[in-house]
């Protein structure tokens, strides 16, 4: 079987998220990358250099500078005529890109999945992880997402593909890009940090969070993350959301402080390997699946931490 | 400009899913089942439009048993002006639900169909894109923020760095984010009124579409369970217990 991964980078290097997709798609097959951007020969030498990467298409065009799904679509489309599977990481663009290809193939989608059975058979979680199908699939094709945690990133070296240019489709004026606001932070990326500290709704305000969560990860090296009701209540951007419909992390270590434990919380991080719960109300359920538990006031507890850690 | 909402009878969102004994599926006899939150979002967003006269005509639709009439119910009392439903003994999966939409959009001729960005019970995240591509739309997914003017819907969208603004050329395809808006409770008078909005029923096999499942579940199984954990006594206790596993030495 011949895949096709699409990379997700930002314009200087791949994302991390990419890798996971490629040891995804080395269960199925033969490893291709789609690169798609403007000026990205930089990034495609170094996705070749992937280990197991067989070869790079790279679509290098004005019309893909921003990544529109509109545009991009089509030339995704054309080479899947010779190619058996569709990989994306189930991140915002994987998730925007991979079902309209899906859909011009006439193919049903697999969505993040967690694991390759076979190379027509998967697992994914249904219901917030509260259940895992296992689902085979009938079509010719296979369209896939992949949750980047539950497979190892492959090796950023290693790989020799070759880079080979694709004709582009242009710019089918369908839609245009007008700005972006990235959230600016020298911590660590959520998705791929080795220890998080999340706080809740129990901070009560943005300056709160700041004051008491950020030196406790700054002592951890950690990145912050958030449950919905602290991102609704605007004290942190909505990407540091974890959860359902938010980021799904798996790090070493997940500290939740103020935060209750909502199975669309759980959702995006009880996979990670230490979970840490700082909550005055024992019976919070975020305590059935923390390995260590504090009952307690966070607005004592979390400087008394900081300081004696 | 007439606005179309697609929207899924799903498991309440605050029911813990239970697995049948068989591992077939999910237990959904006997619970309470509501429409998918990220659907009250998108029938809200085109409600308010409507409001601010920027649309004329809400259209909800949805794809399923019989039993969905109570959430097309529900989406009237909330505003919706009227609703189609589309029976269906047998699981329509995302691509024949697209497919489907795309035949009642060819129907109705909407300038806009919102769609939620997932429905909470599959987690598929797949209609509303799967629609963009079968009509040859531009597609917004994950809305924050919308705003429409002219021929050009102006979207802010949820990535996962921050945000993004992108504007498309209508008739487009929007998908809904949590914090696009705050869904409204329908009032009483406008539940009673809602019994007597237009509610038509038609059948899927009536549309001559080819809706066979490509997806076979074999099985259904809990999560692997997490081993229970401690707790601790104090901030002391749980520093120690954090050096003895390695974090922050
Ligand atoms: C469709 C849908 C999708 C959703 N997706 C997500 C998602 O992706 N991510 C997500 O997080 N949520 C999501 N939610 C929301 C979720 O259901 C919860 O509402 C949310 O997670 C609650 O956030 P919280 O734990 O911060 O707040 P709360 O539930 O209000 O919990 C606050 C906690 O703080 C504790 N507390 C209060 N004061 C103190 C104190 N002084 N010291 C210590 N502890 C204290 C309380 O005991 C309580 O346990 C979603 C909901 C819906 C309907």
């Amino acid at each position: 079987m011949k895949t096709l991964v699409w990379v997700e980078h930002d314009g200087n290097s791949v994302k991390d998220a990419t890798l996971s997709a490629v040891t995804a798609a080395s269960k199925l097959g033969d490893v291709h990358l789609l690169l798609v951007g403007q000026d990205v020969q930089g990034v495609a030498q170094e996705a070749a250099g992937i280990f197991g990467v067989d070869k790079v298409h790279m679509a290098d065009d004005a019309a893909y500078a921003h990544q529109l799904v509109e545009n991009v679509a089509p030339l995704v489309v054309q080479l899947m005529a010779s190619h058996d599977a569709f990989v994306a990481p189930a991140t915002t663009g994987g998730k925007a890109i991979a079902p309209r290809v899906a859909a011009l193939l006439d193919v049903m989608q697999i969505s993040d999945i967690l694991s390759v059975e076979a190379q027509d058979t998967f697992t994914r979680p249904i219901y917030a992880g509260n259940a895992i199908a296992t689902v085979r699939s009938s079509d010719v094709k296979k369209v896939v997402t992949v949750r980047t945690t539950a497979f190892e990133k492959a090796p950023r070296e290693g790989g020799s593909g070759a880079v080979e240019a694709v004709p582009t489709s242009g710019d089918k004026g369908l839609s245009s890009f007008i700005g972006q606001e990235i959230a600016a932070s020298n911590r660590p990326e959520l998705t791929s940090a080795r220890v998080i500290v999340a706080g809740g709704r129990a901070l009560g305000s943005g300056e709160k969070f700041a004051e008491l969560i950020e030196p406790l990860a700054d002592r951890l090296g950690a990145g912050v993350g958030a449950s919905r009701a602290a991102v609704d209540a605007g004290y942190v951007p909505n990407d540091s959301q974890v959860g359902q419909t938010g980021k799904i992390v798996a790090p070493e270590v997940y500290v939740a402080v103020g935060i209750s434990g909502a199975i669309q919380h759980l959702a995006g991080m009880k996979d990670s390997k230490i979970i840490v719960a700082i909550n005055k109300d024992e019976d919070a359920p975020i305590f059935q699946v923390a390995d260590l538990g504090l009952v307690g006031d966070l607005f004592e507890i979390v400087p008394e931490l900081t300081r004696k850690l | 400009m007439k606005m179309l909402v697609p929207i899924k009878r799903v498991l309440d969102y605050n029911v813990k899913p239970r697995i049948k004994a068989d591992g077939a599926g999910v237990e959904l006899t006997n619970v309470k089942m509501s429409m998918n939150p990220f659907d009250e979002i998108a029938v809200e967003e085109a409600i308010r439009l409507k409001e601010k006269g920027l649309a004329t005509e809400v259209v909800v639709v949805s794809v399923g048993e019989v039993k969905a009439q109570e959430t097309l119910r529900t989406a009237l009392a909330m505003g919706a002006d009227r609703a189609i439903l589309v029976t269906s003994d047998r699981k329509v999966e995302p691509l024949g639900v697209a497919k489907v939409l795309r035949a009642i959009v060819d129907e109705e001729q909407p300038q806009l169909v919102i769609l939620g960005k997932q429905a909470i019970d599959d987690d598929n995240s797949q209609t509303g894109q799967m629609l963009a591509g079968l009509l040859g739309w531009g597609q917004a997914t994950s809305a924050s923020h919308v705003e429409l003017a002219g021929d050009c819907v102006t979207v802010t969208r949820e990535i996962d760095g921050g945000l993004e603004t992108d504007r498309y050329c209508l008739p487009a395809i929007i998908t809904a984010d949590l914090r696009l808006n705050e869904p409204r409770y329908a009032s009483l008078p406008n539940i009673m009124k809602a019994k007597s909005k237009p509610l038509a029923q038609r059948s899927a096999d009536d549309f001559g579409l080819d809706l066979s499942p490509r997806l076979e579940t074999l099985r259904v199984v809990e999560p692997p369970a997490r081993a229970s954990g401690v707790k601790v006594a104090d901030v002391d206790e749980l520093v120690m217990k954090l050096h003895a596993m390695g974090v922050a030495k």
